[in-house]
């Protein structure tokens, strides 16, 4: 784990580097176009947000009916200058109002927005999901452990809903990084028990006693530590970086957010 | 002759009526030792060892305890009650404000009594109530809506209903409260509303409230100064654990809450006492005797609201008025009850918004730049969750969290009455980006977070050194709450749902059992016709464990 915190610790002095370079308007100002923001200009928009938005629209941005903000669902706007003219003009007869912001602060929302509410996220390009589609169950070599919608092992986990479950942000990083990206739980897991029998697989749960595991046959195993010869969490996920290229990788960024749990028929 | 029959029961019914209605007198708490098949008061006594002279569960028998009774609760929320048992009746109090007497035999309920709370309660962290206090015939519980109510404890008839603090302006009570001498004590929640903390002591007959010690000092008062302009009116400082009393010096003691807003220190330059200290107020009149403030001009969230455990001790051969306390800051501390004057102040787990103790015990604040991890995280190196210590191990003991770090950020936030006064926000510190983290209780059995993002370790503390003596690790954090026996047992629980019982010298693991559901609450254990209990409250059931018939 502590490599991971390193990790973090690294970034963050870039950060306070850059900061010490550049006064902070500067930077927020430099909008890098349509779903591209520096991560300074994510940050301001989470206290833009929590100040003027969350109270209507919900730490989650899901409060108001037919409007997801973290999913990036909206009623009519699609652009960024769509929603900087909502936010801007107010809409719906006044029950969303008009906001004052100075220029700095709109960028920072709509940053904040864009980048699915992940403060330390990176504003991601959504590409075409036909042809994320295409890639995940072909060049892209997903589905030979990714399940979706009752199809494909179950090894690892099942993606029909990943695109509720995960920021554009978290799922690019998946691909590009999955050392980076991988949730603790999925970390692969190597156990050998006392009668010698080997186990890999990952897990479900765990506690103080006892693990539960979905092993490489796809069975569902409890067991005891103390009965454990050999109980190895791998810091590596199973997957390397993803070798498709930056348009394909929007691609499949832009099919897994369809994958919303509702089944094949979407 | 059936007719004379039932007079005659009636006749013993009267007699035997008159057995139960044995009062409670003051003078039994204060004695409470001498009656350790009862469990009289929050923490067992007014020194808060939570300790039991029972020994009839050992660590050789112990694998013979088995299920005798379960109370189910009928309303889903952590129940982090702590039963209270007299003479053979439970009372506990279920969420939001109910108080159940019980069979401590058989776990049938006699009575409940029903307070539904105004719907303008305001509470930060869930509908919580941790249970009553008992002197003379009637039973106290304080409430979300800021009241405190007197039951009858035979019938569970309300008796009288008095206002603590303004509910509108989002004060509350979710502490059992402290019955001393003729009087009932409590305190006041509302830490994230920009309250101003105090503690109230009010006539146990009548309701009447009888002295009130405020948190924050006024205009003119001593610690005033540690506040600028109007900061003190908004500055939080709640009271929300039951406080000990020390008979001897007729002190009682207090842990004190955060200041407010939480997480922006800078917008109240200042100590801002007695913000995270523990108060010595005078039992008769409230008058503060002395204060140790753990962490001045806390940003962090660190309440110092624990327990304030009391034991008289031999401080490395010297014969001490000790007080013990763990603090969610993450420092251990011995105190001498008498001064306040501080012997013992360590790390029991990492902590960088600090870089040491100086020698007064004042912490040298190491405030981390934005965007970093501060240890211990939010929640704290531990929290509310009542420790224990063994007079026959010299040991203390609580849950602590380790590997738990929080990331702050503040923010300038103007106070506005009844309304959350927060000045910022946090993230815990998670291995992955959008990883699932820890929050305040579990409401799912998957433990999906893992231990990566925070674990629990009870800590077996050495007072003497400030050292800890041996762990028990938890894949999950705990926010449970210790027991100790005569016969050297350590009995705790877990998020987890696990039931523990350690060998209180070694930590050995001696006997577990899964009980389903979180544990947050401290177990208890009594008497009733020769068996020795034990009870703990797991999801939304009470538990009650006693060896094999």
């Amino acid at each position: 784990m502590s490599h991971i915190f390193q990790h973090r610790r690294a970034r963050h002095y870039a950060l306070v580097l850059l900061l010490g370079l550049f006064p902070v308007s500067q930077l927020i100002a430099q909008e890098l176009g349509d779903h591209q923001y520096t991560s300074e200009a994510i940050q301001a928009g989470l206290r833009i947000y929590s100040r003027e938005c969350a109270l209507c629209h919900g730490p989650q941005g899901d409060l108001v009916s037919g409007i997801n903000l973290r999913r990036g669902q909206f009623r009519t706007a699609q652009s960024d200058e769509d929603l900087r003219s909502v936010i801007t003009e107010g809409r719906a007869q006044g029950q969303m109002p008009a906001f004052n912001l100075r220029e700095a602060e709109l960028s920072g929302v709509i940053a904040y927005i864009r980048a699915g509410f992940d403060p330390d996220g990176v504003a991601v390009r959504i590409g075409n999901a036909e042809r994320g589609e295409a890639l995940f169950n072909g060049r892209g070599e997903c589905s030979q452990c990714h399940r979706v919608n009752g199809v494909g092992p179950r090894t690892a986990p099942d993606l029909s809903s990943i695109g509720v479950k995960r920021t554009p942000a978290s799922l690019q990083l998946n691909l590009l990084d999955p050392a980076a990206a991988i949730l603790p739980i999925n970390r692969p897991v190597r156990i050998v028990t006392r009668n010698e029998e080997t186990i890999t697989g990952r897990r479900l749960n765990e506690d103080t006693y006892t693990v539960q595991v979905i092993d490489s046959q796809e069975r569902l195993r409890s067991l005891i530590k103390e009965e454990l010869v050999t109980y190895e969490i791998s810091e590596l996920p199973s997957k390397s970086p993803t070798n498709l290229n930056a348009d394909e990788v929007a691609d499949v960024v832009a099919y897994l957010l369809t994958l919303d749990g509702q089944g094949a028929a979407q | 002759m059936r007719m004379i029959s039932r007079l005659a029961s009636l006749v013993s019914f009267c007699l035997a009526s008159s057995v139960i209605l044995a009062q409670i007198p003051y003078e039994r708490i204060l004695n409470a030792e001498q009656e350790p098949h009862n469990w009289l008061t929050y923490n067992g006594s007014y020194m808060s060892q939570r300790y039991s002279q029972l020994d009839q569960i050992t660590r050789d028998n112990v694998g013979d305890l088995e299920l005798k009774w379960v109370l189910q609760n009928q309303v889903f929320g952590a129940w982090q009650s702590n039963p209270i048992v007299v003479d053979g009746i439970m009372y506990v109090t279920e969420r939001p404000n109910s108080v159940m007497a019980v069979d401590a035999i058989t776990g049938r309920v006699f009575w409940k009594y029903v307070h539904t709370p105004d719907e303008r309660s305001r509470v930060c962290c869930g509908a919580n109530n941790r249970g009553v206090a008992v002197l003379d015939d009637k039973v106290y519980m304080g409430t979300l809506d800021a009241r405190l109510v007197a039951l009858d404890r035979i019938n569970g008839e309300l008796l009288w209903n008095a206002e603590v603090g303004d509910v509108g302006l989002a004060y509350s009570v979710t502490m059992a409260p402290l019955a001393v001498k003729d009087k009932i004590i409590v305190g006041v929640g509302g830490g994230e509303f920009g309250i101003r903390g105090y503690v109230a002591a009010f006539d146990a007959e009548s309701g009447e409230e009888v002295w009130r010690t405020y948190t924050i000092p006024g205009p003119g008062e001593f610690g005033h100064d540690t506040w600028q302009d109007d900061d003190w009116m908004y500055g939080g400082a709640p009271v929300w654990i039951t406080g000990s009393f020390d008979p001897e010096q007729n002190l009682t003691f207090w842990g004190v809450g955060n200041p407010g807003p939480d997480w922006n220190a800078g917008q109240r330059p200042g100590d801002n006492l007695y913000s995270d200290s523990v108060i010595a107020l005078d039992a008769d009149t409230g008058e503060l005797k002395w204060y140790f403030q753990f962490t001045p001009n806390d940003g962090y969230d660190y309440d110092s609201v624990q327990v304030p455990l009391l034991a008289d001790i031999n401080w490395n051969g010297t014969p001490t008025k000790a007080m013990m306390w763990a603090n969610r800051n993450g420092y251990f501390y011995v105190l001498d009850r008498t001064t306040g004057e501080c012997l013992v102040g360590e790390p029991y787990v990492r902590v960088n918004w600090s870089s040491g103790l100086d020698e007064n015990c004042r912490p040298i604040p190491t405030p981390q730049p934005d965007g970093m991890p501060t240890y211990p995280g939010n929640q704290g190196g531990t929290n509310w969750y009542p420790p224990s210590y063994s007079p026959r191990t010299g040991l203390f003991y609580f849950s602590a969290w380790e590997d738990y770090a929080t990331i702050y950020y503040s923010e300038e936030q103007e106070y506005e009455p009844g309304r959350a006064f927060l000045g910022g926000g946090f993230s815990v510190l998670a291995p992955t980006q959008g990883a699932p983290t820890i929050g305040i209780g579990r409401t799912n059995p998957v433990n999906n977070w893992t231990n990566e993002v925070g674990h629990a370790s009870l800590k077996a503390m050495d007072p003497n050194t400030g050292e800890e003596v041996w762990e028990f690790e938890q894949y999950d954090v705990s926010d449970s709450g210790m027991l100790t026996t005569a016969s050297d047992l350590l009995i705790t629980g877990g998020r987890e749902g696990y039931f523990h019982v350690l060998d209180a010298r070694t930590g050995e693991l001696l006997y577990h059992k899964n009980l389903g559901g979180q544990i947050v609450m401290a177990p208890v254990t009594y008497m009733v016709d020769g068996v020795q209990y034990v009870s703990i409250i797991s999801g939304n059931s009470l538990f009650n464990f006693a060896l094999k018939d």
